[in-house]
């Protein structure tokens, strides 16, 4: 792997890591505490939106967001040729 | 069959099939004790890593703490998932890539020195060690509430089980005998929500019935709830907070970077083949997670609103008075399953007006027109003390279900809390077989012989967990959230430095763990007393006023922890020799997945 290659797969690694962890701060942190008593005036069902990304959304999210940067962190191992076999 | 009998049988069903996998799955080499052979699939690794994590914390007490906290109960929720993508992104597939049998062995060849490594085992020795006083003290419990043996004797007969399978089945053993413990607890939890559930909201899918309206009626399950607990004077159901906003922001961060710090987590990723599967299986383990963590909070909602109905029959009427003398239930009158929890003491009644029925509500309440209702109606204070772990524990009761699935709840706890210790235990031998004997002190020992240094480490681990267990330092209900400080502010950032930053030096490392658990620590001891001994509490110190340091408890200290580990490593590296260069080559090849090979010994 030449430097520059090297250099470049780190980035989109980093930038892939930012997104994912963006989305990651703004369910939990964001969605299920900051914000829950604002989003608690919009209903989910029977859930108040706030308390139900506290106990339950922000969860299904930390699933996606795993399988997604799973996807994608394959896509850039291969577009940089450092993937294994 | 009678429900001791049927108990015995179920319990003891499991715990064959647990020895039945260890003899099967005996380890034969260094390589099958520290990492189960290294050939382990990312979806049985996934499920692996869901019953090593969920102990008997997440089985039998997180409902209930949940049904009591409300909404800041999703503080847990979040806190044990959320580590779970800090994990799969910011140390897991690297950690993979490096390829050795323990944590500290990456901070010994990362860090270039045998300091790095040593401070490293103490750490991990720090937070297991407190992990583990709180699971051998809920095997004890789950054996005497349920085989009516004695706590005692429930220690000794779970130490005797993970001997079986730890000792000699090592990690291997222990990885297969969790997916057979994952699978007992996770039916031994839904089962019982699915029926309730359907009978509170007519929706079998507790997820969902959480959600659903509340049977018969067109208001939802969350919003009866609401309204009952806030007329009985506690505090609103879905929106209640622990302290304040910024305690339970700092305690969900704490929670979530202490869960990717745990090195017995940690360690279930170098099972796997590959990098690409280390990414994957923590996917994984966090939908077998889902599946209870998704659960608990609608158990927890349900049990609150089932006891509150229990007794208090004005619950159950449209517009019914909470307050009408006739609608408390006669003590003489109430249902079985209480008496039998009385006898437990985890539930106990006192009848403080002497009327001869059950007030339960919130006498502490500030909210002077409910007080004033209460002090009309003749209350004089709440007649009910409830443990929180009736929640979970007697919740096939309160529902009548049948015996199978009371005896299946008594299986599911112990498999939690033995998965969990298994997998802590594991985590404290192989740091002391490996890092300290192989690593520092007997560089020249045979395989041969570390094989066997290993399970006399695990068979002394075990001992010492026991003894632990049955006599527990005085403050032992809340160390497993200490663990979690602990991992935070030591083993996560010193890992993570380790990854991301090519000029992190061994200097740097070693302050930062050091200023962190120390910073951690100093703050756990001013509350609770020098290793949790009571009567030397130093809060007088910094002023003697609890959470002193902006409102944040104790158990949510880890994350500032953390910050000070980045901070002083940061700071002491700038004044100390850069790294060297075979160093900063050795990160760029632990970044790229290419040229995994299977974990191993070599320092």
């Amino acid at each position: 792997m030449t430097e520059n290659s090297s250099i470049a797969y780190w980035k989109d690694t980093l930038a892939l890591i930012r997104n994912m962890l963006i989305i990651w701060f703004v369910v939990s942190y964001g969605c299920g505490i900051l914000f829950a008593s604002a989003l608690n005036n919009i209903s989910l069902g029977g859930y108040p939106l706030g308390f139900w990304f506290a106990q339950q959304g922000s969860i299904y999210v930390f699933i996606i967001l795993i399988f997604v940067y799973a996807k994608k962190m394959g896509k850039i191992d291969e577009k940089y040729d450092v993937h294994e076999d | 069959m009678g429900l001791q009998a049927m108990t015995y049988f179920v319990v003891g069903l499991t715990f064959a099939i647990y020895i039945g996998i260890a003899v099967w799955a005996r380890a034969g080499s260094t390589s099958e004790f520290y990492s189960a052979g290294g050939n382990v699939g990312p979806v049985v690794n996934g499920m692996a890593i869901g019953a090593d994590w969920m102990s008997a914390a997440s089985f039998i007490s997180m409902a209930g703490l949940i049904a009591n906290m409300g909404y800041g109960g999703g503080l847990f929720l979040m806190g044990w998932t959320g580590g779970y993508v800090l994990l799969a992104m910011l140390l897991a597939p690297y950690l993979r890539k490096f390829g050795k049998y323990t944590v500290p062995s990456f901070m010994s060849s990362r860090y270039y020195s045998s300091g790095a490594a040593t401070v490293g085992v103490l750490c991990l020795l720090a937070a297991s060690l407190t992990y583990i006083i709180g699971q051998m003290t809920g095997v004890g419990v789950a054996f005497s509430r349920f085989l009516g043996v004695s706590n005692t004797m429930g220690v000794y007969i779970g130490m005797g089980i993970v001997f079986l399978y730890a000792v000699f089945g090592g990690m291997k053993g222990i990885t297969y005998t969790q997916v057979a413990q994952y699978c007992v607890l996770i039916s031994a939890y839904t089962v019982p929500a699915i029926f309730i559930s359907m009978q509170l909201t007519g929706n079998p899918l507790p997820q969902l019935g959480l959600g659903s309206n509340f049977v018969g009626t067109d208001m939802s399950l969350l919003g009866k709830l609401d309204m009952v607990v806030t007329d009985l004077g506690f505090g609103k159901y879905t929106t209640q907070v622990p302290g304040s906003l910024l305690n339970m922001f700092v305690y969900t961060l704490s929670l979530m970077i202490g869960t990717a710090g745990l090195p017995h987590v940690i360690m279930r990723f170098f099972t796997v083949a590959t990098v690409k599967d280390a990414r994957y299986s923590a996917g994984w383990a966090l939908i077998f997670i889902a599946l209870l963590y998704t659960a608990a909070p609608a158990v927890a909602a349900m049990a609150r609103l089932n006891l509150h109905a229990t007794v208090n029959t004005a619950v159950m009427q449209d517009g019914g008075d909470l307050f009408a003398a006739e609608n408390s239930i006669v003590y003489e009158s109430r249902p079985d399953w209480m008496k039998r929890w009385e006898v437990t003491g985890l539930l106990k009644f006192k009848d403080l007006n002497g009327d001869g029925r059950i007030q339960y509500y919130n006498a502490k309440s500030k909210d002077a027109d409910f007080l004033a209702k209460a002090e009309a109606a003749g209350w004089k204070g709440s007649e009910l003390s409830v443990n929180r772990d009736i929640m979970v524990l007697a919740n096939p009761e309160i529902a009548m279900l049948p015996n199978w699935v009371i005896a299946l709840v008594a299986a599911g706890g112990l498999a939690a809390a033995l998965s969990t210790a298994a997998g802590l235990l594991l985590a404290i031998s192989s740091a002391i077989s490996h890092d300290l004997f192989k690593g520092i002190w007997f560089r020249d020992m045979s395989e041969t012989q570390e094989l066997l240094a290993g399970k006399i480490a695990m068979a002394v681990s075990i001992v010492g967990a026991g003894y632990l267990g049955l006599n527990p330092p005085g403050f032992a209900a809340g160390t497993v959230a200490i663990a979690f400080g602990l991992a935070a502010s030591s083993i996560f950032p010193c890992l993570m430095m380790g990854i991301f930053s090519r000029t992190m030096n061994k200097e740097g490392a070693i302050a930062g763990m050091l200023g962190g658990i120390g910073v951690t620590m100093l703050y756990v001891f001013a509350h609770k007393g020098l290793f949790f001994i009571k009567g030397t509490e130093f809060l007088g110190l910094f002023g003697g006023k609890a959470n002193f340091f902006f409102g944040i408890s104790p158990n949510a200290f880890g994350a500032i922890g953390a910050i000070v580990n980045f901070g002083v490593a940061f700071a002491v590296k700038n004044m100390t020799p850069p790294v060297p260069e075979d160093i900063a080559q050795m990160v760029e090849d632990v970044r790229i997945p290419r040229g995994s090979k299977a974990v191993d010994g070599a320092h």
